[in-house]
């Protein structure tokens, strides 16, 4: 499935470059360099403290890097340092071309406005000033994400956690992104949830083409959604490759002891 | 009756030159908060003390003063700020809009039109337009700085979720010279047009917030809607029932507890002048003062 997006795109989306990230004596991240394609899903695995974290931080221009760079290519097909943007432009960025999925959908959504506003958010951000337009496209978006669309004025306080997640993702998605970051998106979630929610993104992925990295200590996670792995320990890339070259044939020891702490289903 | 042992207008000079400082850089940037080092005034917050100090600050003694709360000219807060400058700088004061030079106000502007002679100073409870969407000063600053306002019609739409209408009645955002968004401080939403291109200049204090802005003379109002939900100016259908006006703002008031009520201009100088110019509503104590008189008479 990667290969195909390949042919279509040959370009690289996002380009990180030996990024590091220090803070005081420890180092979270050493010297990370990968490609990201478009339509490509990337999953970083590993334990907690690993740097994954601060990783996704790094990349989605949260946190500067203590060294090395991260390149992102705009939708005018021209590839921009990170660190050069100002912050207008990088807000900008976040508000449409990218995503981000948080663990805790409280922290990625406006508990208190209602589910269609939250929605309707970002598209009111870029200039949308037709109310009728922005609910039609809010409710459209709740079909897609599997909410019953009489829930569209109601906060997502009252909503579940699964649904909630999911209101989450349409609100970022809504602007139609080519790269969504999501940080442990099922963490908190119980299994039949995080299995609905799965299925939902790997569809929703698929359909939108979209570019995904995502943060995930649960190797199911990554061997559902993922084309490739990046395993991470003590802030260093301990081996990347195909997701199921490395899930099934782990070479490095620390990845073996990861994959072999599954339980059997 | 100015008494020696104050400042001309309560405040030493070094403040006012401070707030005008303030002031000057919140003419020139229509519709930025700016900052400024709010003083205590001998009143409780809530009371006026942002606009008590913008009107101290630019208060001459030629000045003509007229403060009105509500429309009122005559309620307790609208005396006493009177009574204040009347004390301490010794200025004339008025009621007619027409003759004042400076009109502090709290939550109305005046019926008549201003003209580029005077000034109105409004009394700002909470400036910040994005506070109850975006709770951290921090970043409703940056949104304003980069001009993201977004948010301001999340509002608007959660209204229209809610009530089918753009129901925010008071405190209606504006944006101001097509940059900054800005809380227009609780008048109604009535008053809105008002604010555009009028020719007096604008300045908005909020003494406990510590914020001064302003709109200078000229200058583009714009009141935030959708394009399928206009904004519309409210006004209770009904004339005014002292001086029969159709177009002024009107407040109810309850009469009995059987559900008797009656409207009349919140604009009391405005009301009084009709009613001098002949102008008799349906309630209207005119035809009684004249039946009295031929009482007496007869």
């Amino acid at each position: 499935m990667a290969d195909q997006v390949l042919l279509d795109n040959d370009e690289p989306l996002l380009v990180a470059e030996s990024l590091s990230k220090s803070f005081g004596r420890i180092a979270a991240c050493r010297d990370v360099s990968f490609s990201l394609y478009p339509g490509e899903v990337l999953a970083i695995v590993g334990e907690s403290g690993s740097g994954k974290s601060t990783l996704l931080q790094l990349l989605s221009g949260q946190l500067a890097a203590s060294a090395g760079h991260v390149s992102y290519r705009m939708r005018d097909g021209v590839a921009r340092d990170l660190a050069t943007l100002g912050e207008a432009e990088r807000r900008f960025l976040f508000r449409t071309d990218w995503g981000f999925v948080h663990q805790d959908p409280a922290q990625g959504l406006r508990m208190a406005v209602s589910a269609g506003a939250n929605v309707g958010e970002r598209l009111m951000a870029v200039g949308w000033n037709h109310y009728g337009r922005i609910r039609d496209t809010a409710s459209d978006w709740l079909t897609r994400v599997e909410i019953d669309t009489a829930r569209i004025d109601d906060a997502p306080r009252t909503y579940s956690g699964g649904m909630r997640q999911r209101l989450q993702i349409a609100r970022n998605l809504v602007t139609e992104p080519r790269l969504v970051f999501m940080d442990e998106p099922t963490g908190g979630l119980d299994v039949s949830v995080q299995a609905r929610l799965l299925d939902l993104l790997r569809g929703l992925v698929a359909e939108l083409h979209l570019a995904v990295i995502i943060v995930t200590h649960d190797l199911a996670v990554a061997r559902l959604l993922s084309h490739r792995v990046m395993v991470m320990k003590g802030g260093r890339v301990i081996e990347t490759g195909l997701t199921d070259q490395v899930l099934d044939d782990p070479r490095e020891p620390y990845t073996q002891l990861l994959v072999s702490s599954i339980l059997p289903p | 009756m100015n008494a020696p042992a104050y400042n001309f207008a309560y405040l030493d000079e070094q403040t006012k030159r401070m707030i005008r400082r303030a002031i000057l850089k919140a003419i020139a940037i229509p519709g930025y908060q700016v900052p400024f080092a709010s003083r205590e005034m001998p009143m409780p917050y809530g009371w006026g003390t942002g606009g008590v100090q913008v009107t101290a600050a630019i208060l001459g003694p030629q000045d003509v003063l007229k403060v009105i709360d509500q429309g009122s000219d005559d309620t307790t807060n609208a005396i006493s700020i009177r009574k204040f400058f009347a004390k301490t700088a010794g200025v004339a004061t008025t009621t007619a809009t027409e003759e004042a030079t400076v009109i502090q106000t709290r939550h109305r502007i005046p019926e008549a039109a201003l003209n580029e002679s005077q000034v109105l100073v409004y009394q700002v409870p909470i400036p910040e337009p994005l506070r109850f969407l975006e709770p951290r000063e921090t970043e409703t600053r940056r949104m304003h700085a980069l001009a993201e306002y977004g948010l301001m019609h999340v509002k608007l739409y959660e209204d229209i979720a809610r009530f089918g209408h753009i129901a925010t009645a008071y405190a209606y955002p504006v944006k101001v010279n097509a940059r900054y968004v800005m809380d227009p401080s609780p008048t109604p939403k009535f008053d809105n047009p008002k604010m555009d291109n009028c020719p007096a200049l604008q300045l908005f204090g909020a003494g406990r917030e510590k914020r001064i802005y302003a709109i200078p003379p000229y200058t583009q109002v714009v009141s935030l809607d959708f394009e399928d939900h206009p904004f519309e100016p409210y006004r209770f259908n009904a004339p005014c029932a002292l001086c029969a006006a159709e177009n002024s703002y009107l407040d109810e008031i309850v009469t009995d507890d059987k559900g008797g009520r009656m409207f009349v201009c919140s604009d009391t100088d405005y009301c009084e002048g009709r009613q001098a110019a002949g102008h008799h509503g349906s309630l209207s104590a005119a035809p009684y003062k004249e039946k009295a008189q031929e009482a007496s008479n007869g």
